[in-house]
């Protein structure tokens, strides 16, 4: 056994996977990281990656290394889809597939809380860094600083979970740990463990990204924005910001109860000692559950954007559009008790969330419709932020109605757990939020990068999205209306399910094909940006505040805090006949956050002390929580946060710009 | 006094100042109601938990009110001192604001070494955080109240080390404000504590 537990913990030659398929994953990751490091040196870029990239407070540089991060975790997570859907299209009868029981059930785990807390999480956050200041006319979040720390607390838990493909195991108790099964009696490994530290910490991350931004929309709005003159993106973040602040901190409770349980021998929710595991499934989705409509919400601002912006028109029914947002904000609490109807909760209570869980579908209604009619009539213009729109209204409705379906409590009894379920949700999250941040990639690229991504390879991916997904999710409404479960990794060939878990594992497979087109369509646009340029900083003949201002945007953002008095500003000073800028603008000195090589310090320490909670190696959390204390002390001890920023360093910025635009229009004539 | 009032007039605040101010506070806020969830969430747990004994001891067989008064007494007479020490701070008294930062933290300390002591007996006792469902509630809604106390201690001695060092600075000031903010609160939560642990365990409810 270890000899060295004081300092390892549980930590031994054991922790090395066994299977072949981990292992292998496990290496290629580090072998990849190893390439990128040595691409890194040979090109001398790591002063660069640093001054330039990791220690960046710019809220719009924060936003690319959460995308980069979600896009890698979409990947990995993906991979995982791909497994799980081989697993159940080949271990039927005397074939028991590519995996074993306890890696399929360690893969369906990692896939879904990969894809929620890293890849939709990480693209969400991304997007709000991206788009938020900008919209709102603000050169910077409320808290710079504590924004990277955010970041850096989101990469710590990304790199947590991934290190438990080469070092021990992952949870293999699903996507949500449910006690007793998560409890130290029934999973006695380091997996649960993993999946609790990683979470805990990105969570904390979350926590503090959602204050930060909620103080932002409140507080930072330029002169003139009232809030019910807010573009629809910042409403609908304000309200999803609201829900992190109220739900995440549920979650670090449950997380920390069960970390107790199984680390302390407290008796929460085991099975024994008084415990009650169905209090933790209450608490989990007390959270869960809003945590649905922290991701949906800005997908529903970013098709708002993009439908008002590719129809020419103003967005219809702006203040219904606001009602609706908040009346799903409000009543998102009041719905969690619909993941677990089975659990016995009793008619009166199931029936009390069944009738919440119909009325949250009315305001998600009102949306679509209003959508619709802003389409209606509107010079609809077909790009590729449109296509993921297009698609989005179809399969989101679709999928909205089986869930309906499925808030009648005797109608859940018989498809609880059953892939009917997992069509459902992979219905709402690939065709509600993925084709959401999609479409906002696709709408907000050119604004970052000053080049626009190639429409031809963006749509042929969506169409490999749109189709894959149908492919792969129809069969399995029919499967679980045939009584297949969830999760199942073996099945008898005499129930006839094995063609459509084939249909399924081809559609994953088409699926796969779209993110790899996606890929490829940031890659090639990449190299063929002279084509793609946008000197006008206009490329959708946009509406609101970001889009009069220079592509890629400035580092401060404005040069020259906008005021507005619209829902649509920019929109409107283009309708303005006449109007012209005046072309003497004085310029003000600025006062600009400095970059900090604190927040990856305080990362890394996370990552210590994640691992050392995990593997009982005691000391290394100690010194990780000491030394991040110590980082805090520091920080807030020091009063240099800021530099000046000088009005002639804008000027000649602004002008290289203008000049930049000048040529572009005088070759276009030529 | 009137030397009180020239020295704040001649402090000059600007826009930038006041709006940064603003913003500082509206987030700690923002953060505290979080903090407040995070309370609720461990209330809960405890009242869906606190008859589940296992067949071991109960609160009210348990809890030494006498203790409780003290630690309540402490942490309240806490309270008072930290606002003594902002209204030092308002009076620009570099001193006493160090003095009543010094009494909070000893009060705090005071408190937490109360609330250790209750521990140890308990545990001594064969009433440890693994005994019952009950007890691990108990443990977990206290002690994490107990830790933020422990980091609002650490705070007091910054805060205190960095007014001596640097005066009434405009940034020290500020983080006065928010110290104050948070000892209060834990002020407001330790109240709840009192009443739904405590109080109503010893009549048994």
């Amino acid at each position: 056994m270890n000899n060295f537990a004081a300092i390892l913990g549980r930590l031994n030659t054991s922790a090395i996977p066994k299977d072949k398929m981990t292992l292998g994953a496990g290496v290629s990751i580090v072998l990849v990281t190893l390439a990128v490091m040595v691409f890194l040196t040979v090109t001398k870029r790591w002063k660069w990656l640093w001054t330039e990239w990791l220690t960046s407070v710019d809220p719009k540089k924060i936003g690319v290394m959460y995308i980069v991060i979600a896009l890698l975790m979409l990947i990995r997570g993906g991979s995982d889809a791909l497994m799980i859907r081989a697993q159940q299209a080949t271990s039927v009868g005397a074939s028991h597939g590519i995996l074993t029981a306890n890696t399929f059930q360690q893969v369906f785990s990692a896939h879904g809380t990969i894809m929620i807390f890293f890849a939709a999480m990480g693209l969400m956050f991304g997007l709000i860094n991206l788009v938020i200041p900008l919209q709102i006319g603000a050169r910077d979040v409320a808290f710079p600083f504590l924004n990277l720390v955010s970041f850096w607390l989101f990469a710590a838990g990304m790199v947590l979970i991934n290190l438990s493909l080469g070092i021990g195991e992952f949870s293999a108790a699903g996507w949500l740990a449910y006690p007793p099964l998560s409890e130290l009696a029934y999973s006695p490994g380091v997996g649960v463990d993993y999946w609790i530290w990683s979470l805990q910490i990105a969570g904390i991350g979350s926590l503090l990204s959602g204050i930060n931004f909620f103080v932002t929309i409140i507080k930072m709005r330029c002169p003139g924005m009232t809030l019910m003159k807010m573009p629809m993106f910042a409403w609908s973040v304000l309200a999803s910001m609201l829900l992190v602040m109220f739900a995440f901190p549920i979650l670090t409770v449950s997380l920390a109860l069960l970390a107790l349980d199984r680390t302390l021998g407290m008796h929460f929710f085991t099975a024994s000692g008084g415990g009650n595991p169905m209090m933790y499934v209450n608490l989990i989705w007390a959270w869960g559950h809003p945590e649905v409509y922290i991701l949906i919400l800005p997908a529903f601002g970013i098709f708002s954007e993009v439908v008002a912006t590719f129809s020419r028109k103003r967005l219809f029914g702006y203040t219904s559009m606001v009602w609706a947002i908040g009346v799903i904000t409000v009543l998102s609490f009041t719905v969690w008790l619909h993941h677990f109807f089975t659990m016995g909760a009793g008619a009166d209570v199931n029936g009390f969330f069944g009738i919440m869980t119909m009325i949250i579908a009315i305001p998600t209604g009102v949306k679509i419709f209003n959508w619709l009619f802003t389409m209606h009539r509107g010079k609809i213009h077909f790009g590729v932020p449109m296509y993921w729109f297009m698609g989005f209204i179809g399969l989101f409705t679709v999928g909205g109605v089986a869930g309906v379906v499925m808030s009648v409590p005797p109608a859940d009894f018989q498809l609880h757990n059953s892939l009917f379920l997992v069509a459902h949700f992979h219905n709402m999250i690939i065709g509600g939020v993925v084709f959401g941040y999609l479409a906002g990639i696709n709408y907000w690229f050119p604004k970052i990068f000053g080049f626009k991504l190639n429409e031809k390879l963006g749509k042929l991916s969506f169409w490999c999205w749109f189709i894959g997904f149908l492919v792969a999710f129809v069969p399995l409404y029919i499967l679980g209306l045939m009584g297949a479960t969830r999760r199942i990794d073996h099945y008898s060939p005499s129930l006839g399910w094995q063609p459509l878990f084939i249909v399924a594992a081809i559609g994953a497979g088409i699926i796969a094909l779209g993110v790899g087109l996606f890929v490829l369509q940031i890659l090639v646009s990449i190299f063929q940006r002279k084509n793609n340029m946008d000197y006008t900083g206009d490329p959708w003949n946009g509406r609101t505040l970001e889009w009069s201002i220079p592509s890629p945007a400035p580092f401060y953002n404005y040069a020259v805090t906008p005021v507005v008095d619209d829902i649509d500003p920019f929109w409107k000073s283009k309708q303005e006949v006449g109007h012209k800028r005046s072309t003497k603008i004085k310029y003000e000195p600025i006062t600009m956050p400095k970059n900090s090589g604190l927040p990856i310090i305080i990362g890394g320490l996370s990552v210590a002390f994640g691992f050392g909670m995990i593997w009982h190696i005691w000391w290394l959390s100690i010194v990780g929580v000491l030394a991040a204390i110590v980082c805090v002390i520091v920080r807030t001890s020091g009063d240099e946060h800021e530099y000046t920023l000088s009005a002639k360093k804008i000027e000649e910025t602004e002008k290289y710009y203008a000049d930049r635009k000048l040529t572009a229009a005088k070759k276009g004539l030529a | 006094m009137s030397q009180n009032l020239s020295t704040e007039n001649s402090l000059q605040l600007s826009s930038q100042d006041l709006e940064k101010d603003s913003k500082i506070q509206f987030g700690f806020w923002v953060y505290i109601m979080t903090d407040c969830v995070l309370f609720a969430s461990l209330f809960a747990t405890y009242a869906v938990l606190h008859t589940s004994t296992f067949g071991g001891t109960s609160g009210q067989q348990l809890f030494n009110m006498h203790n409780v008064l003290a630690e309540t007494l402490l942490l309240l007479t806490s309270s008072f001192t930290c606002g003594l020490g902002i209204l030092a701070a308002r009076a620009k008294d570099k001193q006493k604001v160090i003095l009543w930062l010094l009494a909070t933290f000893l009060l705090g300390l005071a408190f937490l070494a109360l609330e250790l002591t209750e521990f140890r007996h308990l545990y001594v006792d064969g009433n440890g955080w693994t005994r019952s469902a009950f007890l691990s509630a108990f443990y977990t809604l206290v002690g994490t109240h107990g830790l933020h106390i422990t980091i609002g201690l650490i705070w007091i001695c910054t805060m205190a080390a960095r007014v001596y060092n640097a005066g009434l600075t405009k940034t020290n000031a500020r983080q006065l404000t928010l110290l104050s903010i948070f000892w209060h609160f834990l002020d407001i939560v330790w109240i709840f504590i009192f009443t739904i642990v405590y109080l109503m365990g010893a009549l048994g409810k």
